[in-house]
């Protein structure tokens, strides 16, 4: 069986590429099962989506125990551990991942036992994130070396039907890109076998005895224990002020934020929280000096480790 | 017959349009919603003449739906979770009707705490309400389940609605392959809704669901629902031999794989049986001769199916992804008391609580189930209870705690 995982945020068709690949498979003749699994819809929070595919009906659910490929459509989730990019990996497993960094970087950054594979991110970050679900499914489709060109390009006809023609056209066109680039890595993801029974732990039960409450209630009762949820790993754009520019009104940006991630010191100086920005840009529309820009925050974050 | 990958929401709304419904009151809820978009779409594009209803709740979606099909219109609603918690009161009052017609639920952990993600727990709260029950493991048995559900409601002898049951992710979200009966054989196999004398003309004024003072009366009313849900057992199986005759596919009251020769069989209902078949091939290819039996039906309660499959098993690994409070699973308890008394019964019944609220149960705990419940035939010990609970898992819960409770600590300690 092949075992394959999407990596993403909302909104980045993490969830359309697990599809197009379980059509591309249906189309091979595989059985199929694909599933996104998420909690409460966010855009911009980590996402991921499976797909299964063998010659015989899948009777396997829920996550992978173990990956034989493991596709991320934004690398800036290979450094959140609660994306949890890298959970079950074995020395076989194949990473895909979208980056301007190279491969190797990431190989190394990672420690990544098998092997790992880059495709280049786009420069333009807010207008290739639509595409990014079909890219990643047009590497995964030729790295796995079952699917032929013409059964991806089928399963993409199929799974984009509902997007605008130009749309559509753009998001075939990256994904047959995607599947060349890998040409000569075709065949590389194999499928495997079950975990045999010796390599299968003990799970580690406990019994469960009565606790007193209120600790044995589903309650907070400490104030202001959100600030802890980091929300600013959601972002995919990020908002930063123009010192210059900013002639501090200050009270604009930081009322408008539905977050109240823009602080304001005793000058009037207003400055981001990124923990808890989760990059919504309204602050960057409201701002009456157009001081505030957006940066995709890949790059960001990459400028950030490189100074 | 075409086949296609589809999720359990859409292989339930398939069901409702290749039944023909006429009338679907709903009210969304997640995971549930799609069902009803996708119904919605269709009548839009002109592909399906039912007519779409949204409600203002649950209970007036059910209420709306018993009135219905007491008219002689097929009838299809969905919901989840709470919602089918708030419509309760006419899940009741609707079976009490004798309304036949069949509600989706998607199963959904109920609140509190609150969650998404799904267990048994909502569709066990209408196991007493008159409902019959039907729980899934596939999204292909979602949508043959929709037209048997139909079939099986509407007939002469039931006259009782159907709840047809799928796990919320597992199969509402999840794609799988399913073969799409063609129009003609569904046709053949689900006719139109014959209503008979039940139905409903403006100028024939009749009074359905009356008041009755004095035990009597009530209890020969209840207990006809009692005779009647009984009685649908062997209805089942007819109709489950004409559905393959006109379709392919045999569902029978009870799923058996691979346990006629078996000492240890897992029994458990809905999408983590197939977990299970799984485990079952683990175990036979290590030398455990394992297998599996999953109710699909589990009102009314197929018991002489269960004990034919279970007859003189050493073990039975009862999995339930339900919690009866200061009592345990509900599978269990209802399956000791179908087994106690007999001369067949297994010897040991092992009762795990596990998947609550979405939690996975890996193929480790089936083989470790298996394992326990063995050891305690072996050598005579009571049968295990348990909860499916790791240590990493508590640990994760003190994480919790530790934010949820430390102010309140350090005040105690401050004596404030």
């Amino acid at each position: 069986m092949y075992r394959i995982r999407f990596h993403g945020r909302g909104g980045q068709g993490i969830k359309t590429a697990s599809r197009i690949l379980g059509s591309a498979f249906f189309a091979e003749g595989f059985e199929t099962q694909d599933a996104p699994l998420y909690g409460a819809e966010r855009r911009g929070a980590p996402i991921y989506a499976t797909v299964r595919a063998a010659r015989t009906p899948i009777v396997e659910r829920g996550p992978l125990r173990r990956p034989d490929l493991v596709v991320v459509a934004d690398e800036t989730l290979l450094v959140a551990a609660v994306a949890g990019v890298l959970a079950g990996v074995a020395a076989h497993t194949v990473l895909l991942v979208c980056t301007a960094t190279s491969a190797q970087v990431w190989k190394e950054r990672l420690r990544f036992e098998g092997p790992v594979l880059a495709l280049p991110a786009q420069t333009d970050a807010t207008a290739d994130a639509r595409f990014l679900g079909a890219i990643c499914a047009g590497g995964a489709a030729r790295l796995v070396g079952a699917i032929s060109r013409s059964s991806l390009e089928h399963a993409l006809a199929q799974e984009l039907a509902g997007l605008e023609q130009s749309d559509r056209h753009a998001s075939v066109e990256r994904a047959l890109a995607a599947w060349d680039r890998m040409s000569s890595h075709a065949g590389l993801v194999r499928d495997q076998e079950g975990t045999p029974d010796e390599e299968l732990a003990s799970p580690a039960w406990i019994d469960l005895a009565a606790e007193p409450t209120p600790s044995s209630e589903a309650a907070i009762l400490v104030p202001a224990t959100s600030v802890q949820v980091r929300t600013g790993l959601w972002r995919t754009m990020r908002p930063v002020i123009d010192e210059e520019l900013c002639h501090r009104c200050s009270w604009i940006c930081s009322t408008f934020c539905p977050d109240g991630a823009v602080l304001v010191d005793a000058e009037h100086r207003p400055s981001i929280d990124y923990d808890h920005c989760k990059g919504c840009l309204v602050c960057v529309a409201v701002c009456p000096r157009h001081a505030i820009r957006a940066l995709p925050e890949r790059d960001a974050q990459s400028a950030e480790s490189a100074s | 017959m075409t086949r296609l990958l589809m999720t359990g929401n859409a292989a339930a709304a398939w069901g409702a349009r290749l039944a023909d419904v006429d009338y679907v009151p709903a009210f969304p809820i997640t995971p549930q919603t799609e069902i009803v978009e996708t119904l919605e779409h269709w009548r839009e594009a002109g592909e399906i003449q039912t007519r779409v209803v949204m409600m203002e709740s649950e209970h007036s979606a059910v209420a709306a739906a018993g009135a219905a099909a007491l008219t002689g219109v097929r009838v299809f609603t969905a919901t989840s979770s709470q919602g089918l918690l708030y419509a309760m009161e006419m899940l009741y009052t609707v079976a009490g009707w004798r309304a036949p017609f069949v509600l989706v639920n998607v199963s959904r952990g109920i609140a509190a705490p609150i969650t998404l993600e799904p267990d048994h727990q909502d569709v066990l709260a209408a196991r007493d309400s008159g409902f019959l029950q039907i729980h899934c493991a596939s999204v292909q048995e979602v949508l043959d389940a929709v037209l048997l559900a139909h079939r099986w409601s509407e007939h002469p002898t039931v006259r009782l609605p159907v709840i047809v049951n799928l796990d919320g992710f597992h199969l509402s979200f999840t794609r799988e392959p399913v073969e799409v009966p063609d129009a003609q054989a569904v046709s053949r196999f689900l006719p139109p809704f014959d209503p008979g004398d039940a139905s409903f003309r403006a100028s024939k004024p009749v009074s359905r669901a009356v008041a009755v003072l004095g035990g009597g009366p009530y209890s020969y009313f209840r207990y006809q629902m009692h005779r009647a849900s009984e009685a649908a057992l062997a209805v089942h199986e007819t109709i489950a031999v004409e559905f393959q005759r006109a379709c392919g596919r045999r569902w029978d009251l009870v799923e058996v794989y691979r346990a006629e020769d078996a000492e240890i069989v897992f029994f458990l209902t809905g999408s983590y049986a197939t977990k299970a078949r799984d485990a079952v091939d683990h175990l036979r290819a290590v030398g455990i001769a394992a297998g599996l039996v999953r109710p699909r039906v589990l009102r009314p309660y197929p018991r002489e199916a269960i004990r034919a499959a279970l007859r003189g098993k050493r073990g039975v690994v009862v999995l339930d992804q339900n919690l009866s409070m200061g009592q345990g699973g509900v599978l269990h308890t209802e399956l000791a008391a179908a087994l106690y008394g007999w001369p067949g019964a297994p010897k040991v019944l092992a009762s795990f609580v596990g998947g609550l609220g979405g939690r996975d149960v890996v193929l480790e705990e089936f083989r470790e189930m298996a394992h326990e419940t063995l050891r305690a035939a072996e050598e005579g010990r009571e049968s295990p209870r348990r909860l499916l609970y790791t240590a990493q898992e508590l640990r994760e819960v003190r994480k919790l705690q530790g934010i949820a409770l430390a102010e309140r600590e350090d005040m105690a300690k401050e004596g404030m």
